[in-house]
């Protein structure tokens, strides 16, 4: 079972999961060329889940994850965030959605350039009409959470890569996001950066948002509370929820 | 490797003697591994009794006597190879036997086996990770000792990862003829006669 969401994140329904893809498909392109993207996949991530999804180059994990944010349609199947299905969802109601509900974390940050640490964390809201000081102070308050508010007047080219994604995590989160996607979010940085932004990304989940982070890194996937394994457009395999970590430090029988 | 699998493996491929039993079993592991013939028998015996083996005739043990699996043999042999190895501590030449015997194996689908062991790979790595995200983070001995298993675990998933890849080309395109041609041979001392 999940792991309880600590303050439980105000939702009130739990049951309902952030994400829901049913019999998801994506082809590209007409017969007899067709590419299958992704072929059948069923998965749902609920509030205060971190899932990981893995696999080899090419087997979907980016369409995956891109039709999970509505940014592109899938050929058959159906997509629900929140419960809210986006199959026939106006465009500006979609809009809205991906604005308030989905946070974004790209490999490359895209953390704007001409803007402080503070205000890219706040623009989300900004671009969605809340008032700027409201808009500063929920960034502010997301840089504070992710251990950057010493930062918050510095400009991009001023922040360390680890820096960075931190702000970037920031401005995902930021105001009262459900669901954060993250394609390889920690392929940029060394080894102890890229388990600091997981541990980041697991906090974040921790405090009841939901995430779906893509990599082809077993040592970041084993951060999710579930790793489920993509081949070909299918998901081949899940891992279960595994025991806690004290079955590690016991001593073994002698065999 | 444990005797009684490599035996029920080496019969999967069909029936045979004791002698070429024991023949067989030291080309497959490089001639490394000797078995004298009273374990063969041995350990042969045991597995009659059990009902994973049968043989022709009734008398005692020797030359005469041809041993086939049963199709409990089969499964004790499909659920040896599923069984994951202990990979809490190091020793992970039990899983590369295992993926080679796998892949020699008729009716066994060596993805399936890798698919087994990558999950629960995965799981093991996420109970060091739980320990990493906990009490390695004051405990820098731990939390060494953590990276280190996680190195390890995960430099056997990406061997997974390669040896299911290599499997699959290997099946999509047969070996170009040729006396230059591949590392078989080694791979065939596993279960076929020389």
């Amino acid at each position: 079972m999940n792991r309880p969401v600590p303050g439980g994140g105000g939702d009130g329904n739990a049951a309902v999961s952030v994400l829901e893809l049913r019999e998801v498909s994506k082809t590209y392109g007409q017969e007899p060329a067709v590419v299958r993207a992704l072929a059948g996949v069923d998965l749902s991530v609920r509030a205060g889940e971190m899932v990981a999804v893995m696999g080899p180059s090419g087997s979907g994990k980016s369409t995956l994850l891109t039709i999970a944010g509505s940014l592109e349609e899938p050929t058959s199947g159906q997509v629900r965030v929140c419960g809210m299905a986006l199959a026939g969802m106006p465009p500006g109601r979609r809009a809205r959605l991906r604005r308030r509900v989905i946070g974004y974390v790209f490999q490359d940050f895209n953390l704007l350039p001409g803007l402080t640490a503070a205000e890219n964390a706040a623009l989300p809201l900004e671009l969605d009409g809340v008032a700027v000081p409201r808009a500063r102070a929920a960034g502010l308050a997301a840089l504070e959470a992710l251990g950057v508010a010493g930062r918050a007047g510095w400009f991009p080219d001023q922040l360390s890569g680890g820096e960075r994604q931190r702000v970037a995590i920031a401005r995902a989160v930021v105001g009262d996001r459900r669901l954060l996607l993250a394609d390889e979010p920690s392929g940029a940085l060394d080894s102890v950066n890229a388990a600091d932004v997981m541990r980041l990304l697991h906090e974040a989940c921790q405090r009841g948002v939901a995430a779906v982070v893509v990599t082809h890194d077993a040592q970041l996937a084993a951060w999710a509370d579930r790793v489920v394994l993509l081949r070909d457009g299918r998901l081949t395999g899940q891992t279960s929820r595994p025991p806690g970590p004290e079955t590690l430090l016991v001593p073994r029988e002698t065999r | 490797m444990s005797v009684p699998h490599a035996l029920l493996a080496l019969l999967s491929a069909g029936p045979k003697y004791g002698l070429q039993l024991r023949e067989e079993f030291e080309a497959g592991t490089g001639e490394v591994w000797l078995l004298n013939v009273g374990q063969v028998y041995k350990t042969l015996g045991r597995l009659e009794r059990d009902g994973l083996v049968e043989s022709d005739g009734t008398g005692p043990e020797g030359p005469q006597k041809r041993y086939r699996i049963t199709p409990q043999g089969g499964q004790a042999l499909a659920g040896w190879l599923r069984t994951p190895p202990d990979l809490t501590s190091p020793p992970r030449d039990e899983l590369v036997m295992k993926v080679l015997v796998a892949a020699r194996v008729p009716g066994i689908d060596p993805h399936e086996v890798i698919q087994v062991h990558r999950l629960y790979l995965l799981e093991l790595m996420q109970q060091w990770t739980r320990l990493k995200e906990g009490e390695a983070r004051d405990d820098l001995s731990l939390a060494l000792v953590v990276d280190a298993e996680l190195f390890r675990l995960d430099a056997v998933i990406r061997w997974l990862d390669a040896a299911d890849a290599r499997l699959a080309r290997a099946a999509a395109e047969p070996p170009a003829p040729g006396p230059a041609a591949s590392p078989a041979p080694r791979l065939r001392r596993l279960g076929v006669r020389r």
